[in-house]
């Protein structure tokens, strides 16, 4: 355990030190963040029918997506997709630890560091100047720090199975892509589930995409009443064990069948 | 060095680049499909959103369709031919450069010959759909001037985005550090410009008009094509102007480029 500690600090430490794309990156989010609030806009004011969730809390939740963007399971780690390129990922097999906890503990550095660099000024202009409001109550902002933590074992357990992934595509590009589009569809990035068609709902509430902003950001504005938590983390911890499962066995056969070159 | 013989090169340049990609065919294929995935996903939040909500500002999906297609395809076109100039940030800090000072061809020329990333074609193909699918659902009378102002449209548009990724590229002369937010008014103009720019607040739409003209060549020939008014009011004329427009905006970008190629001092690496 404190091998995989150290993994994580350290990783942690490393990519807190990448400021200037963290900048760019926010200003990014926010120029986006606006686009989005904009068209939310028009398209609440083009309706009287009540809508399941209303315009402050989606503004509220598009706000809450921007600046935890960084969190979500879009890509691979670029140094795991060069060592399974190069094969020097047999040195990686030569450390006294386990190769599945190992790449885990580094994804959730990529997944934390970057997010924490752009969500402080993110939430601060958000809540300041763009319409973003604070949590529903104090036990909202509560259930949304479990669920934020949750949503990260899930995001993080998706992102290694995708770098395992790797031993067999090896540029990724394929499966990374169409999993991405999945994530960014079905996680309510690109829309708030509540918002999508009702007969859609039940299915995009099993999908373990809903877990990674869906739900936390439900309890933020509180959509879902903070004594749900339970629930939400229940879905989370649910597909973070069989995305796990499903990682470590395919990493295993990816052990069996890959060939390293001497020399 | 005649007008044929460039082209005659170009060709030659995305023949070798595209038989280079079709190397590893199942790679291609996969990226392509991944790339059509992940731009129609964009296109289907837009569905869920009129399910949901009917219209926006009295447009129609199929209307907003129109402005989908004709953006996306534009931008597929530009991010297939000028990519070369997204990745020359990396040949000045390489270094890389200097070979194409030696040679009897423009820089720009040899740069946007570079490469041309073929598994674009899945946001073109998307993009297509979804046009094909606007203009037959629309009820609009498809004369000549229409159509051709439909094709000179999505050409203005390319041109602009090439611009984009040319100020881009240019930046790098003076600082080696990559540029992520041009990126944000390219990828950002394009998610923009998939909804009539009437939807938006003031000052949003006179930054794509005035300061980055990429309303011109999406927003007002849609809406000449469509023989809708303006609701801001502006003249219908200004969208049958708008391939000038584009094709003026990348000559533009191209000779901001050739002043940062005469600043250019290599690394020397």
């Amino acid at each position: 355990m404190k091998a995989y500690l150290a993994i994580l600090s350290s990783r942690f430490r490393m990519l807190l030190q990448y400021r200037a794309a963290a900048v760019a990156g926010t200003i990014t989010q926010i120029f986006w963040g606006w686009i989005r609030v904009m068209i939310f806009e028009a398209f609440y004011r083009s309706s009287d029918v009540v809508q399941p969730m209303s315009f402050e809390d989606v503004v509220t939740y598009v706000w809450l997506g921007q600046a935890l963007l960084a969190m979500i399971p879009w890509n691979t780690d670029p140094e795991i997709r060069s060592m399974v390129r190069t094969r020097t990922v047999a040195y990686e097999l030569l450390k006294p630890v386990d190769l599945y906890n190992l790449w885990y503990s580094r994804t959730i550095a990529t997944r934390t560091a970057p997010t924490m660099l752009r969500s402080v000024p993110i939430f601060i202009l958000g809540l300041a100047y763009f319409g973003m409001e604070s949590p529903e109550s104090t036990a909202s902002a509560v259930a949304f720090g479990l669920a934020v933590i949750g949503a990260v074992m899930l995001s993080v357990a998706l992102s290694t199975l995708l770098n395992i992934s790797l031993m067999w595509t090896l540029s990724g590009q394929g499966i990374t892509r169409i999993t991405a589009a999945a994530v960014i569809l079905f996680s309510g990035l690109t829309i708030p589930i509540p918002l999508f068609p009702d007969w859609a709902q039940t299915i995009l509430r099993l999908l373990p995409f809903a877990g990674i902003a869906d739900t936390p950001f439900r309890l933020y504005v509180g959509h879902i009443p903070p004594h749900e938590v339970i629930w939400v983390l229940a879905h989370q911890l649910i597909w973070t064990i069989i995305l796990v499962v499903w990682g470590r066995l395919l990493l295993n056969r990816g052990l069996r069948v890959m060939v390293v070159q001497g020399g | 060095m005649s007008i044929a013989n460039t082209l005659n090169l170009y060709w030659k340049y995305i023949g070798i680049s595209i038989r280079a990609q079709m190397q590893y065919k199942v790679s291609f294929i996969m990226a392509a499909i991944g790339h059509f995935l992940i731009t129609a996903v964009e296109f289907l939040a837009i569905w869920a959103m009129f399910d949901r909500f009917g219209s926006i500002d009295a447009w129609t999906l199929a209307e907003v369709a129109l402005f989908y297609g004709m953006v996306h395809i534009a931008f597929s076109i530009s991010e297939g031919a000028a990519r070369g100039f997204d990745l020359f940030p990396s040949m000045v800090k390489s270094g890389d450069f200097d070979r194409f000072l030696l040679r009897p061809r423009s820089t720009a020329f040899q740069v946007a010959s570079m490469e041309f990333q073929l598994l674009r074609i899945g946001r073109l193909l998307q993009a297509v759909i979804i046009l094909g699918w606007a203009v037959t659902t629309l009820d609009i009378s498809w004369t000549l001037p229409r159509v051709l102002l439909t094709i000179g449209a999505i050409g203005g548009g390319a041109c602009i985005f090439s611009g984009f990724f040319v100020i881009q590229a240019t930046l790098a002369f003076w600082t080696v550090e990559s540029l992520e937010i041009m990126n944000t008014i390219t990828y950002g103009g394009v998610e923009a410009a998939s909804y009539p720019l009437a939807i938006y607040r003031d000052w949003f739409r006179r930054f794509f008009t005035f300061v980055v003209p990429l309303a011109c060549v999406n927003y007002f020939p849609a809406l000449a094509i469509l023989g809708k008014p303006d609701p801001m009011g502006l003249p219908t004329v200004l969208g049958w102007l708008s391939p000038l427009l584009g094709v003026a905006f990348l000559w533009v970008t191209l000779q901001i480029w050739k002043v940062g190629v005469r600043h250019y001092t290599s690394t020397g690496s």
